[in-house]
């Protein structure tokens, strides 16, 4: 941060969560519904962000936190029949404490080792779903029934399929995290975070624990991803083996690397002009994906630093 | 009076290089030490040893009382021995003023200072005179700036020992008489360990010169006893002035 000033921040912040408050108003049914989606999505790139981004750590693991929340909120609510809240608390408690075990096992290595055994934990989280089938329904997966989606409170009760309340919850959820996220990276803990990235072994000889820094970095990153596959799971009605694949450790990933790493609001920009790219050019062609590719390449090699983070460098040097 | 800090046996291999070998050592406290000798001689190594960015083969390291000769990096800084970077490392990508921030509030988290992060920084800054950089990103200032900045960082920390490994490399001569002065000031409140290759820097400052040799102490003594002794005119000084 260049130029701290925290009111325009704070300004640009509320700004976007007002504009995303206005668009569930006038989107079409199809698109609102998209926007849910996308903002349910784009806590778990918030998430990964503040490992990828802040720590500088690149996992290529993080499907099993945001499934740990899926299963952790999706298989109290189908077998226990918990309610929205608590399955919602469980989901994340369950990402939270397994980014402790992951954590303090993986943080053993760094760079491309830490990727990989990431990567294999994943992998080792997806089989074990699969295995577990009778339980977690293996890659057919759950449905979740409407009848558990209602959280009643008080005499009044909102029902999560509706297309209204479940955009403002998706909306509720990305706000607090996009908050939580900018206090972080804002705060004491966020600059040790980044000197981490910058430079380990400096900040070493600071008298930081780096070690401990960088485990509670993961618990967060762990428990935000969590989050997003609780409400994903509770939202959606859905819980699948396929959002623990590997297809969804990379995702996350190419988001925020298109957005902007280490840009509070480069998470959201980059799941929506992913999930907006695909859903357009999938309107024409078959080979959607060769599109998406070719957009990708374009934008890695016109905007190295994701879209925020190339506008923060030419133009914008106080964005967060 | 105790010495703040004491080595006894300290050695380091790395494989048969003996780089450093036995060494027994000790600094009083509020005194200006300077550590010279040739290159390679194992100075670097052995300030990384105190500091605990390396771990010793054998030997202890006791630090105002306890033994060190364990502990981790960054608990030795919290104790109070802070470490400034040969090659220059501060954070090129963060502003000055952040650079800063890091070890200011180290020290408020500790309970080794009070009140807030901003105003540590900006007195940090002040004394170092980059107060009107702080907004600076490190990696733009001047190379004499940045070596400046890492001596705030170091300040910064509130050390009871600051080590400065070749704190006047790259330096100017105008900058060079200003850098004086300010370890001058600094030694008014914390001991200070310096390697340094800059004899007139060393002569001027110095109250005790310690030369190494080969992983040894060679000598050691005030900068006229050290002037005017044979051996380290053959091992060092005639080399370099010769």
């Amino acid at each position: 941060m260049r130029d701290a000033s925290p009111a325009k921040t704070y300004a640009l912040h509320i700004g976007v969560i007002a504009l995303l408050f206005a668009l569930n108003f006038v989107l079409p049914d199809y698109h609102q519904g998209l926007f849910a989606r996308i903002m349910t999505l784009a806590v778990f790139a918030m998430g990964y962000n503040l490992l990828f981004g802040y720590v500088g750590l690149l996992s290529l693991g993080h499907a099993m936190f945001f499934s740990a929340g899926l299963y952790g909120a999706g298989l109290t609510v189908y077998h226990l029949g918990w309610g929205v809240p608590e399955a919602f608390v469980a989901g994340v408690a369950c990402g939270a404490l397994l980014a402790l075990v992951i954590g303090l096992l993986a943080l053993r290595t760094s760079g491309v080792a830490f990727m990989i055994v990431t990567m294999m934990f994943a992998q080792v989280f997806y089989l074990l779903i699969l295995y577990f089938a009778a339980w977690t329904g293996g890659d057919q997966g759950l449905v979740i029934q409407q009848a558990s989606r209602v959280i009643a409170i008080g005499g009044a009760s909102f029902d999560l399929t509706n297309a209204t309340v479940r955009y403002m919850s998706a909306l509720a959820l990305f706000s607090i995290i996009l908050l939580v996220t900018l206090a972080v990276v804002r705060s004491r803990f966020g600059r040790v975070l980044v000197a981490i990235r910058e430079n380990e072994e400096r900040t070493k000889m600071l008298g930081y624990d780096t070690v401990a820094n960088k485990l509670a970095a993961v618990v967060a990153s762990g428990a935000i991803c969590a989050a997003s596959g609780a409400a994903y799971a509770l939202l959606f009605g859905y819980v699948g083996s396929g959002f623990a694949s590997v297809q969804y450790s990379i995702l996350p990933l190419l988001w925020v690397l298109l957005g902007g790493a280490a840009t509070t609001l480069g998470p959201l920009i980059g799941t929506l002009f992913m999930y907006y790219v695909t859903d357009i050019t999938s309107g024409f062609t078959s080979a959607y994906l060769l599109i998406v590719g070719v957009a990708l390449i374009l934008l890695v090699l016109f905007f190295p630093k994701g879209i925020l983070g190339s506008i923060r460098e030419r133009w914008l040097g106080w964005l967060p | 009076m105790m010495p703040l800090l004491t080595t006894k046996g300290l050695s380091r291999h790395f494989g048969g290089l003996r780089a450093v070998d036995g060494v027994d050592f000790a600094l009083m406290p509020g005194e200006i030490r300077a550590i010279i000798g040739p290159n390679g001689a194992g100075k670097t190594t052995f300030v990384s040893l105190l500091s605990g960015r390396i771990r010793p083969s054998s030997g202890m390291v006791v630090f105002d009382g306890s033994d060190i000769t364990a502990m981790p990096a960054y608990k030795r800084v919290r104790l109070g021995v802070a470490y400034t970077f040969q090659i220059t490392s501060v954070f090129a990508n963060l502003t000055a003023f952040d650079n800063v921030a890091l070890p200011v509030q180290r020290t408020l988290t500790d309970g080794r200072t009070n009140g807030q992060v901003r105003s540590g920084v900006m007195a940090a800054l002040e004394r170092t005179g980059l107060a009107d950089r702080a907004g600076a990103l490190a990696g733009q200032l001047s190379y004499g700036h940045q070596r400046l900045l890492e001596v705030a960082m170091g300040l910064a920390l509130k050390p009871r020992l600051l080590i400065l490994d070749e704190p006047t490399q790259g330096l100017a001569d105008s900058e060079i008489d200003n850098f004086i002065m300010l370890v001058r000031e600094i030694a008014r409140d914390a001991t200070v360990l310096l390697i340094e290759h800059n004899m007139p820097v060393v002569m001027q400052l110095a109250d005790r010169i310690t030369v190494f040799n080969s992983g040894k102490i060679l000598a050691e003594g005030t900068p006229g006893e050290i002037r005017a002794n044979a051996e380290v005119q053959d091992a060092y000084l005639g080399a370099t002035h010769g």
